[in-house]
């Protein structure tokens, strides 16, 4: 594979602080997420992972009551200046949820293609490549070659998270967000999707949420650990988990609490 | 069996008897209005019955040739009129409409809901047919619009709702706009519903007399001009059954049956066209 365009991308929290009405679900994170990385976001149920990464994509903002203080900076840009577009901000940012959400009315190559017409009509054979390429980064390629124009529904669930992440990562973004991508799959979905993290952070930053320490060490490079709001700690993922700093990070990875 | 055991048995017995009781009921109105219809409407339609216009009073022969076209350039109007504006209403009460505009709107289609016919019929001639100095088949079609449109408004609501927000977010992580968002993803994904639901109120108006006695007022000649008074199946039959002629209520009994076809194969339509989406609401 190419090596990436982004390589001096930069992706930093600054304060970050995020808002459910009066309740600080992110308490004064300040992160950065080296480009060409994986980095991991663990922590127990509640304490704001997944908040977290939709502030990095201005999602966050779009549920009723939200709100978020403090900086994230793309590129020394802050995300959340008056002049950025959350909407052409998000066209740089893909983001897998937690269960596949592949357009039912669509044919998984209109699923693939989706993110490609919303900068304009482009021709035809500008959006095949484009789509057959990324079907082949979400390492899905062989199995739906030969039946693009059939419902994506028809998909098993596996098969239908990786036509996700074919569709973000279609559009070509500089970063690739995963909500704890696996949590709908079975273990061979899951080792999939884990073995596509390796391959993708050559093209991508990609951050990824997960509930599950295992898979955190086995994928990525950095891992954070969140309690209540906080960043607890953060490191290499190797360091973090074999020679963790603070208290309460051992205590989670031991499994003595979360 | 114990005397507990017996008791509940029988219980169930009779609570399943009555319910089907109640479900034959149901369905036994629908069955002795099409027997009635067809045992004394079907001998009366013949190819003269769909080709023809009335005749002069007292004498036979002759159809209802302007009573059908007349409908079905009166309802096709209306739902030209009432099926844009009924959906967008819908599309915004279910997307943009969490807010005090939204709760008004909602309120007041509720309200129009159960607004009578007949009031309905008076509105479009106080604000049409008096200013204008003539009933219409426009004037006509208009009241069946907004009898439609809150009907369709809501149907419409019900089925944007049901689309599920997961699939907004994942278009709005893509970069889609709100308005691509409700446009490309949620309305294309609860279109079976929505067709469905406009299918529905056209079906509703089709068969409605109130609306139009002021309006279209009914017209014994054929004719499509829309300025002009024009002829409705359900005004045919209100004139022909309510008339002193033998041969006028044949014609009603005949004119009622192709109505009721009509809107049968409406529903019918509605039905299939939710059978055929493979991914869709509904």
């Amino acid at each position: 594979m190419a090596a990436s365009a982004n390589a001096r991308l930069r992706l930093e929290t600054v304060k970050l602080t995020a808002l459910f009405g009066q309740h600080r679900a992110v308490r004064d994170v300040s992160l950065l997420f080296p480009a060409n990385t994986v980095t991991a976001i663990i922590g127990p149920s509640g304490c704001g992972k997944s908040t977290m990464l939709r502030c990095l994509n201005r999602m966050h903002e779009l549920t009723p009551g939200a709100s978020v203080d403090g900086q994230v900076l793309l590129d020394d840009v802050n995300i959340y200046a008056r002049d950025v577009n959350p909407v052409e901000l998000r066209r740089r940012i893909g983001m897998v949820f937690q269960r596949p959400t592949p357009f039912p009315t669509m044919s998984i190559y209109e699923n693939v293609a989706a993110g490609l017409k919303v900068n304009g009509r482009k021709p035809r054979p500008e959006v095949d490549d484009a789509v057959s390429q990324a079907l082949q980064q979400a390492a899905l390629w062989d199995e739906v070659k030969d039946r693009l124009h059939t419902s994506a529904l028809d998909l098993s669930g596996g098969q239908q998270q990786r036509l996700c992440i074919a569709r973000a990562v279609a559009p070509a973004p500089e970063i690739l967000l995963l909500d704890e991508p696996t949590a709908s799959l079975d273990p061979a979905g899951t080792q999939r999707i884990e073995e596509l993290c390796h391959a993708l952070k050559r093209l991508y930053t990609i951050v990824i949420v997960t509930h599950n320490m295992q898979q955190a060490a086995r994928v990525s490079d950095y891992t954070a650990f969140m309690y209540l709001g906080s960043l607890i700690e953060v490191g290499k993922t190797n360091e973090l988990f074999t020679k963790p700093k603070v208290e309460q990070t051992e205590a989670y990875i031991t499994g003595r609490f979360g | 069996m114990t005397g507990q055991s017996l008791r509940r048995h029988i219980m169930s017995r009779a609570m399943t008897a009555l319910v089907v009781l109640f479900s034959f009921l149901a369905v036994l109105a629908l069955i002795l209005i099409l027997g009635n219809l067809i045992i004394k409407g079907a001998s009366s339609i013949d190819w003269a019955f769909f080709t023809r216009s009335p005749v002069a009073a007292g004498q036979t022969g002759g159809g209802v040739a302007n009573a059908i076209v007349g409908s079905v350039l009166i309802v096709s109007l209306a739902a030209l009129i009432g099926v844009p504006i009924g959906v967008g209403a819908g599309m915004y009460l279910a997307e943009y409409g969490s807010g005090r505009l939204g709760f008004l709107v909602r309120f007041i289609a509720d309200v129009l809901n159960g607004t009578p016919s007949i009031v309905i019929g008076i509105v479009g001639w106080t604000f049409i047919v008096k200013p204008t100095g003539r009933f219409s088949a426009l004037a006509g079609s208009v009241a069946l619009a907004m009898l439609m449109i809150p009907m369709i408004a809501r149907t419409t609501e019900e089925m944007v709702r049901l689309v599920p927000n997961s699939l907004r977010e994942a278009a709005l992580a893509l970069g889609y706009a709100r308005w691509r968002t409700s446009l490309k993803i949620v309305a294309r994904t609860a279109l079976g519903g929505i067709v469905t639901g406009c299918l529905v109120g056209i079906a509703r108006i089709a068969g409605e007399t109130a609306p139009l006695l002021f309006t279209a007022l009914g017209n014994l000649n054929f004719t499509t001009n829309l300025s002009q008074p024009m002829q409705t199946l359900s005004l045919q039959i209100y004139v022909y059954a309510t008339g002193p002629y033998d041969e006028w209520h044949r014609l009603a009994w005949a004119s009622a049956l192709v109505l009721m076809g009509l809107v049968l194969i409406i529903s019918l339509v509605a039905r299939w066209v939710t059978r055929q989406r493979y991914g869709s609401v509904r």
